[in-house]
């Protein structure tokens, strides 16, 4: 997919972990071996104690729907229609931004703690986006 | 208190406000700094500390030919204004200088040597945000509503009512970009920008600037303006990523700010004559009214609704018109503090009778960062 046209993230060494596991199909988050507090967007150390002993955990891919927009201003690269860009709550506790796909874009069909699963929309060879559907 | 013994003796905007494409924003801070220094009867011999936000102080400093022994750069978007004068205050206090000037300038509208806005793909935002079509603010400040709406049962409505009442204020200040008053329904007619949000919700995008010049209350008093005091200040920040705020139906970050403004001020929620709330979008003056202690959480809207912060209510809030119907270059905080000073010195278009203490609070990034300053015109 060289003609992706929007924009993608750059791993740095923290968040490297992250980016292969959506490239390989799952949610890699980091658990606090001291305090086992589990944690997102990535770094080496944990935000609630500040202990370096951190681990890589994988997450169930379940979600609920925390909140969202419907953007409506121009955005070609997402198409001419509005879409959504929303917060969902994963299963493990942290939250993330993410588009809720494979449904229609509009208030009714995007209802708040709707059960969502993950899925990955491939973009290039290295990077895969964590998108959400409702659950099946 | 150390921040009791500082005041405003200069303040400010631009001369001209709107639509300004004849200068650059550079010229733009210098239009309101001069105004600012003819207000406080000084030049730039007078000044020894520059702030300002966004672009450097070092640009401004030079610019205008001051030699400043402290400057802050502190730029946390819209509120840095806030900490800078939280700063400045200290700074006085400590002897590290005597006249601060801190400037805001933004060619919001006409892009006249503008910054350009660029997110680094390695950055956090970059990686966990950019990639999922965030654009500009209206698609990202505004992604907490609907948690706070579900949360509390605030409608579409409630939302509107705050551009209606602000609208209510605007139509009072000749200086004000829209004046003609407005219904809900008209606010809900409006172009749809960011479900839930119409464009009358969302804040105006303009050309401008302002500037404030500080010193300490000791000095004041032989400066021709009638001296604002600086009684309290608070500050702090939250996320960078507006998806990772704690929780989003309330700010950390104005909790913080707020409490620590109040407590250093030593005053309590019915000693506020006046109150500006940076109004990005139409949700912020509720999550603020909250978030400050001037209403129970989830009350915020009914609180606007029922006039209290409208023409005539018991809590004056953004009588300016605010950011979605005064104006809004960027960086707003500026204009919150000017409306401030200026409801203190007895000379806002829309003035409260017999105000003696003012709030500004100020919101950066998206719920990223607060600051917050409690004025009076009584020296402490
Ligand atoms: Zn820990």
């Amino acid at each position: 997919m060289a003609d992706y046209k929007r924009p993608l993230p750059q791993p740095t060494p923290e968040t490297q972990h992250f980016w292969d596991g959506c490239r390989d199909g799952e949610i890699r988050l980091q658990r606090c071996k001291t305090c086992n507090h589990t944690y997102f967007p990535p770094r080496d150390f944990c935000p609630a104690c500040s202990a370096r002993e951190v681990e890589v955990v994988k997450a169930s891919g379940k979600a609920t729907l925390y909140s969202y927009v419907i953007n409506h201003r121009p955005r070609p690269d997402f198409g001419e229609e509005p879409h959504s860009i929303a917060v969902v709550q994963l299963e493990e506790g942290p939250r993330m931004m993410t588009n809720i796909v494979d449904c229609p874009q509009t208030p009714e069909a995007l209802e708040l703690d709707m059960p969502l699963e993950v899925t990955f929309e491939k973009a290039t060879d290295e990077i895969s986006l964590p998108k959400f559907r409702p659950a099946k | 208190m150390k921040q009791k013994s500082v005041a405003v003796v200069g303040a400010a905007e631009t001369t001209q406000m709107g639509k300004i494409p004849n200068q650059s924003q550079l010229a733009l801070h210098a239009d309101a700094a001069l105004n600012a220094m003819a207000d406080a009867g000084l030049t730039a011999k007078d000044i020894d500390g520059v702030a300002t936000a966004g672009d450097s102080p070092v640009e401004t400093a030079h610019y205008l030919g001051i030699t400043p022994t402290w400057v802050d750069g502190t730029s946390v978007g819209g509120c840095s204004f806030m900490l800078h004068v939280r700063h400045a205050a200290a700074a006085i206090n400590e002897g590290l200088c005597n006249t601060v000037l801190i400037t805001h300038a933004e060619s919001g509208r006409s892009r006249v040597g503008a910054r350009r806005f660029s997110r680094d793909p390695q950055s956090q935002q970059g990686q966990f945000e950019v990639p999922y079509g965030i654009t500009n603010p209206p698609s990202m400040f505004t992604i907490p509503a609907l948690r706070y709406m579900k949360t509390y049962g605030v409608t579409e409505e409630d939302v509107a009512m705050v551009a209606v009442i602000q609208r209510e204020w605007a139509a009072k200040n000749p200086r004000a970009s829209f004046r003609d008053l407005i219904t809900v329904d008209d606010v809900l007619n409006s172009r749809m920008i960011s479900w839930p949000f119409r464009l009358l919700m969302c804040c105006l995008v303009t050309d401008g600037g302002g500037a404030l010049i500080l010193t300490s209350a000791e000095r004041a008093k032989d400066f021709p303006q009638k001296p604002v005091y600086i009684l309290g200040t608070g500050e702090s920040v939250e996320t960078p990523m507006v998806s990772q705020m704690e929780d989003f139906t309330t700010s950390k970050a104005f909790r913080v700010s707020g409490k620590k403004a109040f407590d250093e001020a030593g005053i309590k929620h019915s000693d506020v004559d006046h109150l500006m709330i940076y109004d990005a979008f139409a949700h912020l003056p509720i999550y603020g009214l909250e978030d400050l202690g001037f209403c129970e959480r989830g009350e915020g809207a009914a609180f606007i609704r029922e006039r209290n912060t409208a023409p005539g209510g018991k809590l004056p809030l953004n009588t300016n018109g605010g950011g979605l119907s005064y104006m809004h270059s960027g960086m707003y905080g500026m204009y919150a503090l000017q409306e401030s000073v200026r409801q203190m010195r007895g000379i806002a278009p829309a003035q409260v009778p017999d105000a003696k203490i003012s709030i500004a609070h100020g919101v950066g990034g998206m719920f990223a960062s607060s600051g917050t300053i409690v004025f009076s015109n009584e020296a402490p």
